[in-house]
């Protein structure tokens, strides 16, 4: 076999970003120290050359624990200035400015939280002149404030729409970096991994360098666990609210001790307690060992979860009361904000994770 | 009152010269034993950590399974090969303490912070002797820097010991500059663990001969050897040829320090490896490479202008490591020969002359397959196959210094004495002690296994001393 590694795998249309990530890794590559810590590493030794998509891989498998950064001998000040949770941060939200459709959008909501700010208004506003003029005449719940049929007009395509988009550019995503037919059992490793948040472990459980410099901490796996499995609890709610509304004619409010209610509110409390948790850790790290450009689109989307929980919770602790119209205007714009924002907004990671998960389970089934 | 002088008005306990490996070790016992403890660490903080910074395991005799070790690693098997890399220059009762006690010192580096991991990618032949830290040595030295500051040990960066009063036998302070600041700070006892001189380019050029000012230094630009210098002069016991440096062959593109161990490369078997004038000089396919790896350094800085180049076909490019520097690259030899500066009519007069020595035969990049050349001289006695297919790849090699031999000599305890007999409050601790142990040549992991013993015998002491 012959390979031009001196010429290698770059292209003409590459961005600085992909350009130094290739330089930084390359350097990984001949140390291998961090090989124990998460998969990117072991990712990096199976390959010789690195072309963009394989960099976009490495970039959306890193889930910036940061534990390499601190055991490097070759960060500033040294002239090899090696930054791996940086760069990889900064290749994976341009990739997703990239694979993005329509395209430009990401990169306006992921740079700026006060776009985000903006469109939260919007919706906000939006809700609240549509309960002041389009209050039905009769309705159980919330539908006293808003129609069902409205509701449904309004958050279907706002949800399926946004998820369209987001497999658009999923399958984008899947081509720049070589992936080959999905099997289950790589599905099964992926979501294994997901579940665990194993990357984030540290590779023995000791958990990562996010915000205590070099010491482990084990903060952002558990806070981020509480989101993941709070967000799947509230998911879980809804969807068991429309079961019972379409398949068994039983419709809101629920009592407490239904499905949506015994999901909704650990679900809700799980991910206030996840997101404030996120926030505080955001806030303490260092932001030059992530992608600083977007640390304002982040921040303003780990607050506005929050938002979205603490109304969610809030609208039931206020049944029955006045405040139930003005929570539910507020609910409800969130929510309709964060589903248009999907694709857009930090929210999209997991699912460029979870590909990234699978296709470091193809790669490492074909090297065994 | 500024940093510097509040803690020269202390009186610390121990004064721990030194922050890499052997220092900490020491620095924790001390604190552990109740001492009020300082570090004084030469290198500012991002550089803390000395060489150790740049090590990746610790060799470690085991009886059985321990932690991250497979099988057994007996005292004597252990003690067999540091006789052959030493060739017998070593103190075997020292060398046998630091093998028997590295059993103990595994766990206790993991009570104190440190990480173990399997063995990497690349390194399995040493899964049953070397237990790799996770992360490498930065996260060791990481580890142990917070487990001394939770121990209540202080530190000053950029606190470089110029001198260490010695009255009567008896360490009485150490001056020093920090940060800039002159300084004396006192103590009940020191620990010298501020290693060897490798990076005083002129001190090594005095030891070694001018050649030396092109050798590169693998580590630490703050292994300069002021203290070793001054602890002589003053008249301690040394050990160790004062001439002698371990260095290996490495990218001759590396930074003049610190490059580390990126800087590698692992070609050599592959190639044909060519000096100056275009010529070859030694068997490259002598064994394989970890073995062979150290005594290319004394190779190379032996040919002239201390440089060499490594020169492969488009074949073995992929049979080695990658390298931090990408290889020159030419679809001719006399257009490669003109890239690396050599003369092309005479390198590609040695590739002809190689490759016709070259004989059919099966080649086995893995294991010494006695593919070897006929009627030339150097022969090389494996791996030898014809540069012919292009591309064609150069490599500049020039020697890199791991360490320097010279030290400061010790007893059991880590002890440093003069003509006179042992001081009574001084003690030492890794590579500037290392070469009681380590008389020559180099084995993987022990200088780490050195300074964990010697570091904590030494705080051990020390402490003992003071209370």
């Amino acid at each position: 076999m012959s390979i031009n590694i001196v010429q290698g795998v770059e292209t003409d249309q590459e961005t600085e970003a992909i350009q130094e990530a290739r330089r930084q890794v390359e350097i990984c590559n001949a140390c291998r120290y961090c090989e124990g810590y998460c998969s990117v590493f072991p990712a990096i030794t199976r390959k010789r050359l690195f072309a963009e998509g394989d960099l976009t891989q490495l970039a959306n498998l890193c889930h910036n624990c940061r534990g390499c950064y601190y055991a490097c001998q070759y960060t500033e000040p040294h002239e090899f200035a090696l930054n791996i949770p940086k760069i990889l941060a900064e290749v994976r939200s341009e990739s997703w400015e990239t694979f993005a459709w329509p395209g430009g959008l990401a990169r306006r909501f992921q740079e700026s939280g006060v776009t985000m700010a903006l469109l939260l208004t919007a919706g906000l506003a939006l809700f609240f002149a549509l309960i002041q003029f389009l209050q039905p005449e009769s309705g159980r719940g919330f539908y006293a404030y808003l129609s069902h049929g409205l509701m449904v007009a309004l958050f279907a395509p706002a949800f399926l729409l946004p998820l369209a988009t987001i497999a658009i550019s999923l399958r984008r995503y899947w081509r720049s970096v070589g992936g080959a037919r999905v099997r289950l059992s790589q599905l099964k490793t992926a979501f294994l991994d997901a579940a665990q948040l194993r990357n984030l472990s540290g590779g023995q459980g000791q958990g990562c360098n996010f915000e205590q410099g070099t010491r482990y901490t084990d903060r952002r796996r558990w806070l981020h666990q509480a989101v993941l499995y709070g967000f799947l609890l509230c998911f879980a709610s809804t969807s068991s609210a429309t079961l019972m509304h379409y398949v068994m004619g039983w419709e809101a409010p629920y009592g407490f001790f239904t499905p949506p209610k015994l999901l909704g509110v650990p679900g809700g409390i799980l991910l206030m307690i996840g997101t404030a948790g996120l926030a505080w850790l955001k806030l303490r790290a260092a932001p030059e060992l992530g992608a600083v450009r977007v640390w304002g689109g982040e921040m303003a989307f780990v607050l506005l979860l929050f938002l979205v929980a603490a109304t969610g919770l809030a609208l039931y602790a206020a049944s029955g009361t006045a405040a139930v119209s003005p929570l539910l205007a507020i609910h409800l714009g969130a929510v309709l904000t964060f589903f248009l924002l999907m694709p857009y907004s930090k929210m999209v990671h997991g699912f460029y994770r979870l590909a990234a998960l699978v296709r470091d389970a193809q790669q490492k089934e074909s090297t065994q | 009152m500024s940093e510097v002088e509040s803690l020269s008005r202390q009186d610390w306990d121990v004064v721990v010269v030194g922050g890499g490996n052997a220092a900490l070790c020491a620095a924790i016992e001390a604190a552990e034993a109740g001492c009020r403890v300082l570090i004084l660490e030469g290198a500012p903080e991002p550089y803390r950590g000395g060489n150790s910074r740049h090590t990746r395991n610790f060799r470690c005799m085991h009886k059985g399974p321990l932690s991250v070790l497979t099988d057994s690693y007996g005292e004597d098997e252990y003690f067999d090969d540091l006789m052959l890399v030493t060739k017998g220059e070593t103190d075997e009762d020292l060398a046998r303490l630091a093998i028997r006690s590295s059993e103990d010192c595994l766990p206790w580096m993991e009570a104190h912070g440190v990480r173990f991991q399997p063995s990497l990618s690349g390194t399995l032949s040493l899964s049953r002797t070397n237990a790799f830290f996770l992360g490498g040595g930065k996260a060791l030295v990481n580890a142990y820097y917070n487990t001394a500051e939770d121990l209540g040990v202080s530190v000053a960066y950029e606190a470089q010991v110029k001198h260490v009063e010695v009255r009567d036998g008896r360490f009485e302070a150490v001056q020093a500059e920090i940060a800039g600041a002159p300084c004396r700070i006192r103590g009940r006892a020191v620990i010298l663990a501020s290693g060897g001189f490798q990076a005083d380019i002129d001190w090594l050029a005095r030891a070694w001969g001018p050649s030396a000012r092109n050798f590169l230094i693998r580590g630490t630009p703050y292994n300069r050897g002021v203290v070793l210098n001054d602890m002589l002069e003053q008249g301690a016991e040394s050990v160790g040829d004062p001439t002698q440096c371990h260095a290996v062959a490495i990218d001759g593109r590396a930074p003049k320090f610190d490059g580390g161990i990126v800087t590698r490369l692992d070609c050599v078997p592959f190639s044909i490896v060519v000096n100056r004038e275009g010529e070859r000089f030694y068997d490259e396919g002598e064994d394989v490479w970890p073995k062979r790896y150290a005594i290319w350094g004394r190779l190379v800085a032996a040919q002239p202008d201390q440089v060499a180049y490594s020169i492969i076909d488009s074949r073995s490019i992929d049979l080695f490591m990658p390298s931090v520097f990408k290889p020159d690259q030419a679809d001719s030899i006399e257009e490669l020969a003109e890239k690396l500066e050599l003369p092309p009519d005479k390198l590609k007069e040695t590739v002809v002359h190689f490759n016709a020595a070259c004989r059919e035969g099966d080649f086995y990049p893995t294991e010494l397959d006695g593919l070897a050349t006929q009627g030339i001289s150097p022969a090389k006695t494996n791996w030898a196959r014809p540069i012919s297919e292009p591309p064609f790849y150069g490599y500049a090699l020039r020697p890199g210094v791991t360490f320097t031999y010279l030290g400061l000599k010790v007893d059991r305890t880590a002890r440093v004495s003069d003509a006179q007999g042992r001081y009574d409050n001084i003690w030492a601790a890794g590579e500037i002690m290392a070469g009681s142990i380590l008389g020559q040549g180099y084995l993987a992991g022990f200088g780490m296994t050195i300074g964990t013993v010697f570091g904590r015998i030494a705080g051990q002491e020390a402490a003992a001393h003071v209370n």
